[in-house]
């Protein structure tokens, strides 16, 4: 559906390297005017004819920026999923940043299309979950901190949006994790412990959504258009222990309490700030989505399954196989 | 042998590399016998070796993580190779399970219900050996909620191929043709007191109905005897059972009284048959937001187990011989 397309294009978050890559590829598209990439720091790669402007999203300058430019097009990849500032920060930027940027959408006439980048997170993870979670299903057990929790709120302010302005092509993308040689989340770290924990009686289903594929779609969204909501995620589930096998990564059951209590001293004093309580449930309860709405929306599938996701990641990372594999031999 | 021979073939000439998923342990498990052209010397040895081959390659998939699962966590291969194994010897040596009616279940999708009892769900095991090794079926049942909260049970659950018992979860694996089975009495059937033996319970809210209606399956009424004698519950500690987050906590003449080895089931003669599919075309896919019709067949199927359970409990005759 190739509508009246995005003439001058808005990226959020565009110093993080989700929209850095975005905004790259934005700006390679000879259809699109202009793109004007936003940020609280400048990027650290070059973004090529992508004009940065470093404002904060929790400020009216924001607002400044749309309307000046003419801006009718916003991707909205601000949401800030690992915890590298404290978590107070996170959920100001994330929250109140959202609220700024709607507001401003909103009141500005030449807004035409809103992109917005969730998480799969918004489901959370239960063991009363069904298999899989559809666009319409609604959580089971709500996230109840985190990022997680800022994501759904998001996507109520981008629903309250929605009514307000009927005119706005609006999406909302709920990736599953993303994984790829460029990726620094949370999982990534959490991958790279000498001796990676895990939950003693569960093997968590997880789905991967590969950094290319994550970047197409968004791609895709913005240039043509396809209202609502959809769930990224590659084909395919791996359980955690069959990923960390893969990887060759020695790993060690531990029972979830002192998988907390190790979660919370690693925050607390190795810095390991992504071992958040969300991210503990995920390896416990895992979660996997569907991703049917999207192909069919965008008649495309993910290039990567999660399995090659996952096997892109763990190459890059130079992770092998493990010691007792090797001595079995590969033949 | 012959056939025995050509299912091997593949077998002989695989490397890890090329068809990892496909299942090989159940062929290791019966290769006992098979031996090819190149062995026929020394056929002991060439069978023993290639025992020992296959099985460190299955070691091999296994510690590089070689495997595939679907969306619900089935893993086949683990399943096959060493679940279904330990609920095998169950099975063919302590239960001396018989069948009856396995050519009832159909090829396609299917709703499969039956009795639950047993104290622990030894009975689903049970169900899943039957199917897999007498009708080639892989049936996925729907599990309590708590199951999948429990360490260790929740994920060997999921890699049996067994999930939550909800209707998303039912209707999905309904529409990929799977042979689905529940046990609509759930923790009141499986843990219903000794005197009560036999008995059905109520069949839960009937949701079952509406996931066959909307699915368009048929519903297998299957009948599980021999179960309520494995661990005869005779009392229930309700006060522990509250304390430990579990439905009932079961009184039976061995345990606790027997420690740890209360914990064995009694050796009870097993019969389980499957009865005449029931097709519900009669009524359209409408019909499942239709509590009234929803219920008479609820009490139909029920009947029918019910039915087939009392039938079947006679011609097995006495419990433990």
């Amino acid at each position: 559906m190739p509508a009246a397309a995005a003439r001058v294009v808005l990226v959020t978050g565009v110093s993080r390297f989700l929209g850095a890559r975005v905004a790259n590829t934005l700006q390679a598209d000879p259809g699109i005017e202009r793109v004007i990439g936003v940020d609280t720091v400048a990027p650290d790669v070059p973004l090529g004819r992508t004009e940065f402007v470093r404002v904060d999203i929790r400020t009216p300058g924001i607002a400044k920026i749309i309307e000046s430019a003419g801006v009718d097009t916003v991707v909205h990849l601000n949401l800030v999923t690992s915890a590298s500032a404290s978590r107070a920060k996170a959920k100001e930027l994330n929250v109140i940043g959202t609220m700024q940027l709607l507001a401003a959408c909103q009141r500005s006439p030449d807004t035409r299309k809103l992109v917005v980048r969730s998480s799969a997170a918004v489901y959370g993870s239960s063991p009363m979950d069904p298999a899989v979670f559809g666009e319409w299903d609604e959580p089971v057990d709500p996230p109840k901190s985190g990022y997680a929790k800022d994501a759904v709120e998001v996507e109520g302010y981008v629903r309250g949006l929605t009514r307000r302005r009927s005119d706005l092509t609006v999406s909302v993308l709920r990736f599953a994790n993303f994984l790829g040689p460029g990726v620094d989340s949370p999982l990534t770290r959490y991958m790279h412990l000498p001796v990676v924990p895990t939950v003693l009686g569960f093997d968590p289903r997880l789905q991967f959504v590969h950094e290319d594929d994550g970047v197409e779609v968004l791609r895709r969204i913005t240039v043509e258009d396809h209202p609502g909501c959809y769930n990224v995620a590659g084909d395919g589930v791996l359980l955690l222990s069959q990923a960390l096998r893969r990887a060759g990564r020695p790993y060690l059951p531990v029972p979830s309490p002192s998988l907390s209590v190790l979660g919370d001293m690693g925050r607390r004093f190795a810095g390991l700030t992504g071992f958040s309580p969300e991210l503990l449930r995920w390896l416990t309860y895992g979660r996997v989505i569907d991703t049917a709405a999207l192909e069919d929306e965008l008649s495309w599938r993910p290039k990567y399954s999660s399995e090659a996701a996952f096997a892109d990641f763990a190459a890059a990372q130079g992770f092998g196989h493990g010691p007792l594999t090797t001595l079995l031999g590969r033949g | 042998m012959n056939n025995a021979r050509h299912r091997h073939d593949p077998h002989d000439s695989d490397d890890a590399e090329t068809g990892a998923r496909v299942i090989r342990l159940a062929s290791v498990r019966d290769n006992g016998g098979a031996e090819d052209d190149t062995s026929r010397e020394a056929p002991e040895r060439g069978s023993l070796e290639r025992g020992i081959a296959s099985g460190l390659a299955f070691l091999r998939r296994r510690l590089s993580g070689d495997y595939a699962v679907d969306e619900f966590g089935f893993d086949p291969e683990f399943n096959s190779a060493v679940l279904l194994p330990l609920a095998r010897a169950l099975y063919e040596h302590w239960f001396r399970v018989d069948l009856e009616g396995v050519e009832n279940i159909p090829d396609g999708g299917a709703l499969l219900v039956a009795n639950h009892s047993g104290t622990i769900p030894i009975d689903a095991l049970m169900l899943s050996v039957a199917l897999h090794d007498h009708a080639d079926r892989r049936v996925r049942l729907l599990g309590a909620d708590l199951i999948y909260q429990v360490p260790l049970l929740g994920h060997l659950s999921r890699k049996a191929g067994h999930t939550l018992a909800c209707q998303a979860d039912a209707a999905r694996l309904l529409a990929k043709g799977e042979l689905v089975g529940v046990f609509p009495e759930g923790f009141k059937g499986v843990g219903k007191p000794f005197s009560e033996r036999y008995k059905l319970q109520r069949f839960g809210r009937g949701g079952f109905v509406g996931t066959a209606l909307r699915a368009g399956v048929p519903i297998v009424p299957c009948a599980i005897v021999g179960a309520e004698e494995i661990y005869p519950k005779i009392a229930d500690l309700r006060p522990l059972a509250r304390l430990l987050g579990l439905p009932y906590f079961p009184i039976t003449p061995t345990f606790p009284l027997l420690g740890p080895a209360g914990l064995v089931p009694l050796p009870s003669k097993w019969l389980i048959r499957f009865g005449e599919p029931m097709t519900l075309d009669e009524y359209d896919a409408d019909t499942a937001d239709d509590p009234m019709t929803l219920f008479d067949i609820t009490d139909h199927v029920r009947e029918n187990v019910q039915h087939m359970l009392d039938d079947a409990l006679l011609r097995r005759g006495p419990a433990f011989l």
